[in-house]
């Protein structure tokens, strides 16, 4: 199929956001303001006062009300988006665990900013991180363009009726939020047909009636409830297998879209760069992998065999797809832009080591921890990340297994 | 308004089928368990209930049991409001696009003193402010009863709670109760009244009210919970109604700005003979017993001195001093 054809606007992370809600016929808005994510809403509201949107915004006195508000409007059967960013994600903790576990599709930008203290409005992934057993769907994105094309297909996945539960779609601060690129958008009528009018799940009310799983006066329903030991626990189990099946789902949406729209990344979980017959290869998330392919093209015109794993979605993992990715090269670098402290490395290097744990070929594993508070990482650091993996290779072992990029120390 | 239309007899109130159901788990003598019940035979058509966290919630709602026979939603503690905000956005949304064919759904949110004064208060305050609506109901039982009767900013001086005892040197709790109507009605909202349960006419008649104004109402409820005050299980309908006599609860309404006293307190008012000491309502409560001993008995005129200033300001407020 011939993708359609597109307009090319000039938009920064957080606008594509705000011009891809605007698409999808988003019912409820509820948010706060925080850097670096406030332009999302502004640029929405600006929709709203304009009359080019039929959506609620409720602005609230709170990210805790942000979210519990949307989670509200999802449960009576809205189309809900929320953003934020840091503390506002920080502040949202207690009801991220209740949107997942209500299985409330919600769908939230999450502009990735550092967390206090010290306070620091720049970008790190240390927000989303402290997040990632929360229950949500989490997709990091490459550039704007890729920002637009997954809160799209994020509002697609956490509506599958196999999959129910809410997604996060992440961009770096101030990299990607407010830095200007050319995005490709699609006609407004072909995104909202892409995500349809939003279908629910037939359930057993307590009055033996199938209904669908909403708030409705017709057929009343009991959600939140309190379950005891002799059920939570069957609540839970049910929402990894949600997490499971969005493992397919997010990859058979993004063939979708891709179909539409003429733009993929990798199978949407991971999108790998030269990566076939690599013998060192970095693992990242996020904008780093643009700065990281310029080098790696700069190393295979040099005749070095590079390679670099963008993980797209952490959540759910794709663990055999890295196991896969990631098992015939000699040596691993995980780029984590977040730490956990006294956990011996940074998350995703946790989820990298683990998923080749079951390998037979198992390659050297290092971390490189970068960017925390927004510090840049330039092209020459990556290039040493590089240079360290051919010397482990070179040298049969690893000396130092976590280091620190452009640290004072 | 058009509550006051609204005639009922006690038949009437009886033959409408209860939407709040028994075989929930409250204690023998909950008064909020019954102002749950008398709440929901007010309703007037399509209805949605949401609910923070607190003994009520519990009670009610434990998988795969529910008391609720319309659509009800719990999500967390501090939030109630703030579910309210969403649930009645996304109405108002999905009806200008079809999606809900309803004229129009209610919409209640309920929370106790906890969930009310304290963890709840924000979320409250920025609903009324957005002016979604809603009509907020507290249940003041007067202390966090779920968790094990701990104090909270509805709980009076000189009550014994958990985390307030009554000890050798402290008398219980040393701070009067946060005058939370009084603060609703700062936020220049359309509604808000008081009630109590011993009146049952009077409180369905405001939930009703509640209901009919366009955008935001509070209504304060007088809850006793023998548990947690030590009282006598089968005495909390008559607590409720000494606590009007002795104006340590008085019932009114603040109808756009404009104060009333409702009957009950109406009479007082007309006629303060009937005004019983706050003594009385003291004694029946185990919460209170160590203020009747000669360490601590001068706090009694302490609560009396408060009542009575709380008392002539509402009576200012009302136009009658």
């Amino acid at each position: 199929m011939k993708s359609v054809e597109q307009k090319v606007l000039a938009l920064n992370g957080d606008e594509a956001v705000a011009y891809a809600v605007k698409q999808c016929d988003v019912d409820v808005v509820a948010a706060y303001p925080i850097t670096p994510q406030t332009i999302i809403v502004e640029r929405f509201s600006e929709y709203v006062a304009n009359g080019e949107v039929e959506t609620a915004f409720v602005c609230t006195e709170s990210e805790h009300s942000a979210l519990t508000a949307c989670l509200a409007a999802s449960l009576t059967g809205a189309r809900a988006f929320t953003a934020s960013a840091s503390a506002g994600l920080a502040l949202m903790h207690e009801m991220l665990f209740v949107t997942s576990g209500c299985r409330a599709p919600v769908v939230m930008a999450i502009a990735n900013r550092a967390l206090s203290a010290p306070i620091n409005i720049h970008g790190d992934q240390s927000d989303t991180m402290a997040q990632r057993d929360s229950g949500w769907i989490q997709i990091y994105a490459e550039n704007a363009q890729e920002v637009y094309d997954s809160v799209i297909q994020a509002f697609r996945i956490a509506e599958h009726p196999e999959v129910l539960l809410p997604a996060m779609v992440c961009l770096d601060g101030f990299q990607l939020s407010h830095s200007v690129e050319n995005v490709n958008v699609l006609p407004d009528d072909v995104v909202k047909k892409f995500v349809g009018v939003r279908q629910f799940p037939k359930v057993l009310t307590h009055e033996g009636k199938l209904a669908p799983l909403r708030l409705d006066p017709h057929n009343p329903m009991t959600l939140g409830p309190l379950a005891f030991p002799n059920y939570y626990f069957e609540f839970k189990r049910q929402q990894e297998e949600a997490m499971k099946k969005a493992l397919e789902v997010i990859r058979q949406v993004h063939n979708e879209y891709a179909e539409i729209s003429g733009r993929s990344y990798g199978d949407g979980l991971l999108d790998p760069y030269h990566l076939e017959d690599a013998e060192i290869a970095t693992v990242c998330l996020g904008s780093t992998a643009g700065t990281v392919k310029a080098v790696v093209d700069e190393l295979r015109s040099e005749g070095v065999k590079a390679g670099l794993l963008r993980i797209r979605a952490f959540r759910p993992l794709p663990v055999e797809g890295i196991r896969k990715a990631l098992e015939n090269v000699k040596a691993v670098a995980v780029m984590d832009r977040s730490m956990s402290f006294g956990g011996h490395g940074g998350a995703v290097f946790h989820e990298v080591r683990h998923a080749l744990y079951d390998s037979d070929k198992r390659p050297f594993i290092v971390n490189y921890i970068y960017g925390l508070g927004g510090r840049d990482t330039s092209p020459m650091q990556v290039r040493a990340i590089y240079k360290d993996l051919q010397e482990i290779v070179q040298k049969g072992h690893v000396e130092t297994p976590i280091k620190y990029v452009g640290l004072r120390e | 308004m058009q509550s006051e239309e609204w005639k009922f007899t006690a038949k009437d109130i009886a033959e409408k089928p209860d939407l709040f159901m028994s075989g929930h788990r409250a204690c023998a003598g909950c008064a909020p368990a019954a102002v749950m019940r008398l709440i929901l035979k007010a309703t007037r058509g399509p209805t949605i209930v949401t609910m923070a966290t607190g003994c009520m919630e519990v009670v009610s709602t434990i998988y795969p049991y529910t008391s609720w026979a319309v659509p009800w939603l719990h999500t967390a503690f501090e939030n109630a409001a703030a579910n309210a905000s969403g649930i009645e956005a996304a109405i108002k949304v999905l009806r200008k696009k079809g999606r809900i064919k309803d004229e129009h759904v209610d919409v209640i949110a309920i929370a106790g003193d906890g969930g009310t004064y304290d963890i709840g208060i924000q979320a409250l305050s920025g609903a009324v402010e957005r002016g979604h609506d809603f009509l907020f109901v507290l249940y003041d039982n007067e202390a966090y009863m779920n968790t094990g009767i701990q104090r909270s900013g509805g709980t009076p001086l000189g009550a014994s709670t958990t985390t307030s005892p009554a000890g050798e040197v402290i008398p219980g709790k040393l701070e009067p109760k946060k005058p939370i109507a009084d603060i609703m009605v700062a936020h220049e909202i359309p509604y808000v009244a008081t009630a109590s349960p011993y009146y049952w006419r009077d409180l369905i008649i405001k939930v009703r009210k509640g209901l009919e104004v366009e955008g935001p109402a509070f209504l304060h409820v007088f809850a006793p919970c023998p548990r947690g005050w030590r009282s006598d299980p089968s005495k909390s309908i008559e607590l409720s109604r000494l606590a009007v006599e002795t104006c340590v609860f008085p019932l009114w309404e603040c109808i756009n700005g404009e104060y009333q006293l409702s009957a009950p307190s109406k009479v007082i008012a007309m006629a303060p003979q009937k005004k019983k000491p706050v003594k009385e309502y003291l004694a029946v409560q185990g919460r209170f017993r160590h203020l009747f001993t000669p360490k601590y008995e001068k706090l009694i005129d302490e609560i009396q001195r408060i009542t009575d200033m709380r008392w002539q300001k509402l009576l200012k407020k009302c136009g009658i001093a």
